[in-house]
């Protein structure tokens, strides 16, 4: 809104350059301004304990005029490009079929890459460092690919605005927790119950839920979240509240565990034992269960149950016009977008070093960063989410990289502070550069002659 | 013209009230098969409350609504109506109490589709996609309700290939085959309109429901569309029931016309015989009884 009324003032300033610098100037004061309000609170004054372990004012006055400053300078290019740009930005179409080919090979690069991935980091970095690349980055953002993708099928294709997503990735998590701690199963066995039983938790959650639309959907989804979570923490003889339930079975190789001994997977293959190869295996693990996430996902683009989810997201009037269950068609979007959530959390948790699960991993936040990568990345779009998913899981590990940052900043400096700052940036300027995400246009199911990518301004997003 | 055939659709003391508004007030009226029937009047008569009636999508507050593809006998929709249950199956004779199907099972299990008001289509699907949506149900018996599908069994990839080709039919009988994979809401409005026809045709119905599909159209188009809505009649054992503000649509092509006014009907029968009723005149224009013959004159141009 204010960019817009912005970019009118602009175009109204009287003609020449003089007039639009001294418009945009004005503009990016009052930027500026704003900056120096929000800053202030937030980055002026710390509070600290000194050695008397008394708290003291921290003043941080250069960080303000830093934030000041970037802020009024941003916008000020900004108005700038946009006052000189040659023509008014044209709208955005699609490039359709040419740049097809491209998007492929990107795609087919990408794949190839995964593939090699840990052995790519062994040969670069060592095996110390190899673990730290593949588990803390490759590993986790996987995870939050596959559940991108599996709320990608209830938010992007259905249409359904799902904010407690995180509950199947929990009831997934603790279902193997449980599973294994008191029948004694192992992870290849819990992993499909898993995915059943946070489906099941879908179609139930679904039910009463589904009649709702738009925003009172996403309270509801947003409450049963939180409930999740809240019968975590509180059903202690079950859950073991806060404290979490530990010692769940960590992944075999196909009933041989990775351990140094005569039945390990090292010994088994005469090979020496190291404890990155449990992390290598569990990185294809996590590549081949997202991988198959993405296959069921696209085959299911081009069946009738996908269609129908998004004909749904279109106009679920029309649907129901002809002759198509609306309440089913969302039951299985719900179902099939848990039952990912559901497999990941299993995953989740037999991932962890020590094979322990908490409630603390299942807040509100998880929802919405799932969310954030699925509206980032584009709607519906399985390379948009993907991409999402390497930036925004990725870009935080990378945080914990730069140490360098201290040799600017002081000492005391830590990135990783500035993690959610970071990312509420990086939130708000991919919305404004493409307020469909990163991949905004979709590619129909079906063709006659040519395939063309739907501009995204055409592709509806759902009411509920 | 033929003998007068069965009806197809028998509408009886169908009344809807929404709150203290009646919008349908006790009418009563009946759409033979192969007819076109047109629902006219004037803004507010509550014809589109009929037809969100009709193909369920609300729930009047009292009255039946019979449709019976086969022959009419009323033992058996005594016998229906007495077992509690909305609908007949095939090998029984089918027959369906409508005021007792949900939206979606009246278009699934007693065929009638049709068009909104205000066009309803899939904007960011493809012309093409909009229409193989439509076959959706037999497509998901052929997918075995994709598990089949699935695993990309012959059986569903033959049936995808069926739906298409209806699809290809459709899409040259409303001209719109070399848009198939253009998006529908690029379209211009007059070809979403002949879409959202060509969409509701692609479900096979045996009732047709068009809400006003002159709306908007040039005389160009309105004439394609008398020529199309004809042909639809003819050769595809399909029923129409039609609204619309068009007189020269109506009078052309209708076989059976209904007046609304005020959700009561004024007015029944040949376009000729409505045309020429002072009644009708009279809920069009609001204009006393002396000044009827002299407004007649201009509707019968
Ligand atoms: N869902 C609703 N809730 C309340 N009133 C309604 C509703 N639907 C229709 N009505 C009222 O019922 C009356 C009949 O409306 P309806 O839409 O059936 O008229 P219509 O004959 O289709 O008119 P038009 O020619 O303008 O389309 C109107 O007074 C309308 O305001
Ligand atoms: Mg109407």
């Amino acid at each position: 809104m204010a960019t817009q009324a912005a970019d009118v003032r602009v175009a109204d300033a009287p003609r020449g350059r003089a007039g639009a610098i001294a418009a945009a100037v004005k503009d990016a004061s009052g930027t500026a301004l704003l900056a120096l309000g929000l800053s202030f609170p937030i980055l002026a004054l710390r509070t600290e304990q000194n050695m008397a372990n008394q708290l003291v004012l921290d003043q941080r006055w250069s960080y303000v005029a830093i934030a000041v400053l970037l802020a009024f300078l941003a916008r000020l290019l900004y108005l700038l490009r946009l006052a000189f740009a040659a023509s008014p930005p044209a709208p955005r179409i699609a490039a359709p079929a040419a740049d097809r080919p491209a998007l492929r090979l990107l795609t087919m690069a990408g794949v190839l890459l995964l593939l090699v991935y840990p052995f790519l980091a062994l040969a670069l970095v060592g095996r110390a460092g190899a673990i730290k690349w593949i588990d803390n980055f490759a590993i986790q953002i996987l995870i939050y690919v596959m559940l991108g993708w599996g709320l990608n099928i209830v938010v992007g294709l259905a249409g359904l605005l799902d904010l407690g997503y995180v509950a199947f990735y929990a009831i997934g998590a603790y279902a193997f927790a449980l599973l294994a701690s008191h029948y004694d199963l192992g992870f290849w066995v819990c992993l499909p119950l898993a995915g059943i039983l946070a489906a099941f938790w879908g179609v139930l959650l679904g039910f009463p839920v589904l009649r709702l639309r738009g925003d009172y959907l996403a309270i509801v989804t947003l409450a049963f979240g939180e409930i999740i979570r809240l019968v975590a923490i509180n059903w202690v003889d079950l859950t073991r509240g806060y404290a979490g339930i530990s010692g769940v079975p960590r992944a075999t190789f196909f009933g041989l565990p990775f351990e140094d001994s005569d039945q390990g997977f090292a010994a088994f293959f005469g090979l020496e034992f190291a404890t990155i190869h449990r992390t290598i295996f569990l990185f294809y693990v996590i590549l081949l269960m997202a991988a198959i996430t993405n296959w069921v996902t696209l085959r299911l683009r081009r069946l009738p149950v996908g269609r129908a989810w998004e004909a749904l997201r279109e106009d679920e009037t029309a649907c129901r016009s002809l002759g198509i269950n609306t309440t089913n068609t969302k039951l299985t979007a719900f179902a099939l977008g848990a039952m990912f959530g559901g497999l990941a959390g299993c995953f989740y948790v037999t991932s962890r070093g020590q094979g322990f699960v908490t409630p603390e991993s299942f807040t509100f936040m998880e929802s919405a960063l799932i969310l954030a990568i699925v509206v980032l990345g584009g709607l519906g779009s399985q390379v948009g989410v993907a991409i999402a998913a390497v930036v925004l899981i990725g870009g935080t590990e990378l945080l914990r990289e730069l140490d360098w940052t201290k040799s600017i900043f002081g000492r005391d400096f830590e990135p990783t502070h500035y993690r959610m700052l970071l990312f509420g940036l990086a939130m708000v300027l991919v919305m404004i550069w493409k307020p469909r995400g990163v991949i905004s246009t979709r590619i129909p199911s079906i063709f006659l002659k040519q395939r063309r990518a739907v501009r995204g301004d055409l592709v509806g997003e759902g009411h509920g | 013209m033929a003998a007068p055939a069965a009806p197809l659709l028998t509408v009886e003391h169908l009344t809807m009230r929404f709150g203290g508004l009646v919008a349908i007030d006790d009418l009563s009226f009946s759409a033979r098969r192969g007819d076109i029937t047109a629902v006219i009047g004037p803004n507010g008569a509550g014809k589109t409350t009929v037809f969100n009636c009709v193909t369920g999508f609300y729930k009047p507050t009292s009255g039946c609504m019979v449709l019976s593809p086969g022959e009419r006998s009323d033992p058996a929709i005594a016998q229906l109506t007495a077992s509690g249950r909305g609908w007949r199956a095939a090998r029984a004779g089918e027959l369906f109490l409508l005021e007792r199907m949900r939206d979606f099972q009246i278009a699934r299990r007693a065929k009638v589709a049709r068009t909104f008001q205000n066009i309803r289509l899939f904007p960011g699907m493809t012309v093409l996609e909009n229409l193989i949506v439509a076959q959706h149900n037999a497509l998901m018996r052929a997918s075995g309700w994709t598990i089949l599908g699935l695993f990309g069994a012959p059986g569903y990839r033959k049936a995808e290939r069926v739906a298409v080709e209806r699809a290809k039919y459709w899409l040259d009988r409303v001209a719109l085959i070399d848009r198939a994979d253009d998006p529908a809401g690029d379209l211009p409005y007059g070809a979403q309109r002949r879409l959202e026809i060509a969409r509701a045709m692609c479900t096979e119905p045996q009732l047709l429901c068009l809400d006003e599909p002159a709306a908007g159209l040039n005389p160009r188009e309105s004439a394609d569309l008398k020529a199309l809505l004809t042909s639809i009649k003819t050769e595809h054992a399909t029923s129409i029931l039609l609204i619309e503000h068009d007189m020269s649509v109506v009078m052309e092509i209708s076989d059976h016309v209904v007046v609304l006014d005020y959700g009561q009907k004024i007015s029944d029968g040949t376009p000729d015989a409505v045309r020429n009723d002072p009644k009708v005149v009279a809920a069009y224009l609001g204009v006393e009884d002396e000044e009827v013959e002299q407004v007649e004159a201009e509707i019968a141009r």
